[in-house]
């Protein structure tokens, strides 16, 4: 058996560091290290509670919106504040924005670039794909970078910048609407829209969302060649990828845009190819293999701490593990769709269960599913009407903000008391995916999807399609 | 002519000044680093090269067999834990990247700091400081950091900080091409080395709010149109930047947005001693007055504009749309 260690790994956000244990040409047994520690668990000790809004987003500069509507919901739990409805509508199209902006660069500038890599270049592909997305200089890059950019201006409309807007309230978002912007805001969606149909799929959204088998989607993707949606799938088949990356299967999602109390992406978890609801209880931290320290091995959230220990013996990983009822679940894009019941993604992980293919599938079918519901909620907002609610901030109180950022279940916990936060405690989405062994052993969700993996290159070119299809944001899994 | 050579690596700190510069526009950014002459040898969230590729490179940097002209760093430097650093090990070489850091910055024509982050500490350095983080040649308001006050690089210069949480895509491409072409002076630094072409602006300049500002009618809760300097702790007439001048995201700022400034390009702007969204005062008036003005002028002159304040203005301050239009000299339909 000998080991090897990967990193500086790139194309993820942030750094890792993983470490395989490979025994005839396949990996045996994989080690996930996140390998930055910053604290912001104990930074917001002793803060004003709306301070949370300045600092959470800061977690992360890819998903700062996540963050900043998991602490706004975790507040207005607190306050026992309902937002007002144009302003929960506008937090959903901020949300929605950043999210897409997520999947866009995910797959073009940090997934696809790989098969454009020489160790491909005997593929009878590989000069289009290369032409098409090789790093920097491939034809994508430049065109998805201006897409990408004028779609945000969306959040500038919103929310005044991205990354780290500082809109998003508890009670809704500071910025009103005029009529004439929500107008602007519905043309921004649509130009959008474009060019997706335009350059993503070469169809209409509708068309693709109304795709229920992976046969359907498989006589979609000839029949819409010209796509780079499609020229992904032909890969998939040519390279196998619905073989690579298969983890437990077993899946989460606290519920996406949450409207008047509705999740519009419902929430549970599938495990044993059974749905389940989901109770916030459910869930611990275990840092047996975590360099941390607590009064706890194993700890529901309330009770967590954060007490960095370098050095201690038998952990490799900043990242704590989290479980839901002692299991590893994965979660994601794939995990959102799947629980939410749309029928290709059930049919595909029937077929073929949670890899590399289903979760790049799943995530460029939500570009596809996002558009038409922001439509819709840009059609509900009363610009007459306000944009936000006002209410104090108890001395004493505690609150759960869940919702779904790109990259999945994102949870925030805060406990008030004497008016200032006593208690901050964060799981975000690649600190479910990328966790390290629990006390039972247990590997992580992208650990065990490693496992079996053929390594016969310098490169562990497999390996690194796996780690990117669940497109980590290693910068939030520590925080 | 040679391409300029620029290594971009993250330490402690959130990508968010990355991200940020992948919005800029007209050019794109793969378009700008084509037009400027300017090449990327590595980029942890746009490069090929992965993992011993990276590392090869890292090397090559080290023993002169690749020239670095420019080393981009984003993130604080991370000193802990007891000096060690090992709170962010680079990935693939147990060894701190608080270390690489240094090593590489040996090497590099000019030195930049991406971000409050790497300039000052930044938001990485809030409360405790749990994790020893420092800017590249400040620690916070103090010189130091992890270079020390008298470094410089190999081009003679200190530490370049493009201070912002997170930077304009532009404060970072127009330094680049500035320095691409050889044309970026000492003195187009300002006293903390930021790059005058924005920090010779305050946040003020160009703010949608300017007409509340001379009357002193002022926002109380969040999403009220009124100057937010009075009640909901906006720094902008202190802050030095261009935001409102040249905007974010397609024509936005924080200000615009509804939110007030928190002077995010200075030093320490991470522990502000109040909540962010108060402004502290001493008997009613604020702390924190524009810095180049008399208080008294600035108090009189605030009691007297506050007096001739229109109704329309004042309405309008308190309120998240406009209640009462400007009204016209023309007699025309009554709205």
């Amino acid at each position: 058996m000998n080991r090897k260690v990967l990193g500086p790994f790139n194309r993820v956000e942030g750094d890792l560091e993983v470490q395989l244990d490979i025994e005839g040409g396949l990996v045996k047994a994989a080690y996930v290290n996140s390998s930055l520690f910053r604290g912001f668990e104990r930074i917001l000790i002793g803060k004003t509670p709306t301070d949370a809004l300045v600092y959470t987003p800061r977690i992360c500069g890819i998903c700062s919106v996540a963050q900043s509507v998991a602490a706004a919901t975790a507040l207005a739990k607190a306050q026992g504040l309902t937002p007002a409805p144009n302003g929960e509508l506008a937090k959903q199209l901020i949300l929605a924005c950043e999210n897409m902006a997520d999947h866009l660069s995910h797959f073009y500038l940090f997934f696809m670039p790989d098969f454009a890599r020489p160790i491909y270049e005997q593929e009878p592909w590989f000069s289009a794909i290369a032409t098409r997305f090789k790093a920097q200089v491939g034809t994508a890059a430049s065109e998805v970078l201006k897409a990408r950019a004028e779609w945000l201006h969306i959040t500038g409309l919103l929310a005044g910048k991205w990354p780290h807007s500082l809109s998003i309230q508890a009670g809704g978002s500071t910025r009103a609407l005029t009529t004439n912007e929500v107008m602007r805001l519905r043309l921004m969606i649509r130009q959008f829209r474009q060019f997706l149909e335009r350059v993503v799929f070469a169809d209409s959204l509708e068309k693709v969302g109304a795709l229920s088998s992976l046969d359907q989607l498989k006589a979609w993707s000839e029949s819409h060649a010209n796509s780079d949606f499609a020229r992904f799938l032909a890969l998939a088949e040519a390279l196998d990828l619905y073989q690579l990356g298969r983890s437990y299967d077993q899946f989460l999602s606290y519920g996406a845009y949450q409207i008047q109390g509705i999740h519009t992406f419902k929430s549970g978890s599938y495990r044993n190819s059974a749905y389940a609801t989901l109770e916030a209880g459910q869930i611990t931290e275990d840092i047996s293999h975590s360099w941390m320290q607590s009064r706890l091995r194993v700890a529901n959230v309330w009770e967590g701490e954060t007490n960095p220990h370098y050095g201690k013996v038998g952990a490799y990983s900043w990242c704590k593990a989290p479980r839901l009822q002692g299991q590893v679940l994965e979660t994601g894009a794939l995990a959102r769709q799947l629980i939410d019941g749309q029928p290709l993604i059930v049919n595909a992980v029937k077929q073929t269960g949670g890899n590399v293919a289903t979760r790049v599938i799943a995530r460029v079918l939500e570009l596809a599913r996002l558009i038409p519901l922001m439509e819709q909620w840009c059609n509900a907002l009363h610009s007459k009407e306000p944009f936000c609610t006002h209410a104090p901030i108890p001395d004493e109180a505690q609150g759960i903000g869940m919702i779904e950022a790109a990259r999945g279940s994102l949870g925030h916990w805060v406990k008030i008391q004497h008016g200032k936060i006593a208690h901050y405690q964060i799981i975000a989405p690649t600190t479910w995916n990328f966790s390290p062994r629990d006390e039972l052993g247990q590997a992580g969700a992208l650990e065990k999807a490693l496992e079996g993996t053929e390594v016969s290159d310098e490169g562990a070119i497999k390996v690194q399609h796996i780690v990117r299809s669940f497109d980590p944001c290693m910068v939030c899994t520590v925080h | 002519m040679a391409k300029m050579s620029v290594l971009w690596l993250q330490s402690g700190g959130c990508g968010g000044c990355t991200i940020s510069l992948l919005n800029a526009e007209s050019p794109d950014l793969m378009q700008l680093f084509e037009l400027a002459n300017i090449e990327l040898l590595w980029h942890p969230s746009l490069s090929e090269y992965s993992n011993q590729q990276v590392l090869d490179l890292l090397h090559a940097i080290l023993n002169g067999q690749i020239q670095l002209d420019a080393l981009c760093l984003e993130g604080s430097v991370i000193q802990g834990p007891h000096g060690t650093g090992m709170f962010h090990a680079l990935a693939g070489t147990n060894q701190s990247m608080m270390h690489w850091i240094k090593a590489l910055s040996a090497k590099a024509k000019y030195v930049l700091a991406a971000g409050s982050c790497a300039a000052f500490g930044g938001i990485t350095a809030a409360g405790e400081n749990l994790v020893e983080a420092t800017g590249l040649q400040h620690d916070g308001k103090n010189w130091g950091g992890l270079l020390g006050k008298e470094w410089c690089s190999k081009a003679g210069f200190p530490v370049i900080n493009i201070a912002g949480c997170p930077t304009h895509p532009n404060w970072i491409t127009d330094t680049l091409v500035q320095l691409a072409l050889g044309q970026l002076q000492l003195d187009d630094l300002d006293e903390l080395h930021r790059p005058r072409a924005y920090t010779d602006h305050l946040v003020h300049h160009g703010c949608s709010r300017n007409e509340y500002y001379e009357y002193k009618a002022s926002a109380e809760q969040a999403g009220d149109l009124g100057c937010m300097m009075e009640h909901r702790g906006c720094l902008g007439t202190q802050a030095r930047a261009d935001c409102n001048i040249r905007p974010w995201n397609g024509g936005s700022s924080c200000l615009t947005g509804g939110y007030a400034c928190i002077n995010c390009t200075a030093p320490q702007f991470e522990e502000p001693h109040h909540a962010f969204g108060e402004t502290p005062k001493i008997a009613g008036i604020p702390i924190g007055l524009p810095t180049d003005m008399p208080k008294a002028w600035f108090v009189a002159l605030a009691s007297l504009s506050k007096a001739a304040t229109p109704p329309r203005v004042r309405s309008n301050a308190t309120s998240d749309r406009v209640v009462i239009a400007p009204s016209s000299k023309v007699k025309g339909r009554k709205v």
